[in-house]
């Protein structure tokens, strides 16, 4: 049997960025995975994910975390990303890590599912299931901060699994 | 700020930097591998099965897509036509509120997952690990993360199983709790091997 799980693209921040995109994906795919380790330079700020440039509000998700003493749920609806929330943002002194599980990219007759789980190594630790209310085939995906960059060192990996 | 953009025409380059991107698993991107796919048809279905399942992996993962005709159902799983009460499972799960978890115990179908938000475009997601399924001394531990959000609904769900057989996984089978899979459900049967 073939590879089916495929490093598409990665790389790791020689200077800060607000967002790295990953364009020109192509659809033969089945499901993407994106896995992001660094830092960021606002504590406060956690990642956030969007889809082939769409800034509409077309994006919501149903959040779990937890930071050692409690564990909360919330939702976010009608937002302009897929928010994996974190207690406290991630630490600009920490290796933090999120990863993105982002299915059935490439078709185009259903909304596409997210499924997020971040670690704050510090803080908390957390999980959610997105939506992005979109029927259009995923050919680009940014990560982004929303009032801070991705510090030096950041590493960035798309990943692609081919089902048969 | 700065941006950084990539094109998948530059890539590709074997420069992996982090592989812990499953649900825990840390295999080699070579050692991944598809067995098996159903996608569900017009008609729907009320479960899908994987049958003759090799045992030349040393984990399996269950990748899924899913539209379901009632509201968040639970998603189960049988291994190997097992009927009996075999089966315990635990959960913890969000629902954008609270937080829950609960425990079955003695069950003939273990809980791994939630499914969609009942509508047409909606779809929920769950990967599932099976461990050490073909291992004919001990029990089958299952973990699975799912979640589905409605923009305004939905859960995320973290679930594991025991099933309490030492035969090998030859066959999973995976039910919507009596609701349906709607057309365009995707269920991906993948093999980790280890060296």
């Amino acid at each position: 049997m073939s590879q089916t799980r495929i490093p598409i693209a990665t790389t790791t921040l020689g200077s800060a960025a607000n967002t790295v995109t990953f364009s020109s994906i192509a659809g033969t795919y089945t499901d993407l995975i994106v896995v992001c380790n660094g830092s960021v330079s606002n504590d406060t700020d956690e990642p956030r994910l969007r889809f082939n440039g769409d800034t509409g509000n077309n994006y919501s998700t149903t959040n779990l975390r937890g930071n050692g003493t409690s564990a909360q749920s919330n939702r976010y609806s009608s937002q302009t990303s897929i928010l994996l929330e974190n207690v406290f943002g991630w630490k600009n002194t920490n290796n933090n890590t999120a990863i993105w599980q982002i299915f059935n990219y490439s078709n185009s007759t259903t909304y596409k599912s997210v499924l997020g789980r971040n670690a704050n190594p510090s803080a908390s630790i957390s999980s959610c299931a997105g939506l992005w209310r979109s029927t259009a085939a995923i050919t680009s995906v940014s990560l982004y901060g929303v009032g801070s960059n991705f510090t030096v060192g950041s590493t960035f990996t798309l990943y692609g699994i081919k089902a048969a | 700020m700065a941006n950084t953009k990539f094109s998948t025409s530059s890539i590709n380059q074997g420069l992996v930097k982090s592989r812990s991107m499953l649900v825990g698993n840390d295999a080699d991107i070579s050692d991944f591998e598809s067995i098996s796919t159903v996608t569900v048809g017009s008609g729907g279905a009320t479960y899908v099965t994987f049958s003759s399942i090799p045992a030349t992996y040393t984990h399996l993962q269950v990748r899924a897509t899913m539209l379901n005709a009632s509201n968040l159902y639970s998603i189960k799983l049988r291994f190997n036509g097992d009927t009996a009460t075999n089966y315990s499972a635990h959960q913890l799960a969000a629902t954008g509120a609270i937080v829950i978890s609960g425990a079955e115990t003695s069950v003939d179908i273990g809980l791994i997952g939630i499914g969609a938000v009942n509508n047409a475009s909606y779809t929920g997601a769950m990967v599932t690990d099976i461990l050490d399924y073909a291992n004919t001394n001990k029990y089958k531990t299952v973990r699975s993360f799912s979640g589905a959000d409605g923009n305004g609904s939905g859960q995320v769900k973290f679930a594991s199983v025991n099933w309490r057989s030492t035969s090998a996984v030859t066959s999973i089978f995976i039910n919507a709790d009596g609701s349906t899979f709607n057309q365009y459900t995707h269920f991906a049967l993948y093999g980790i091997r280890t060296a």
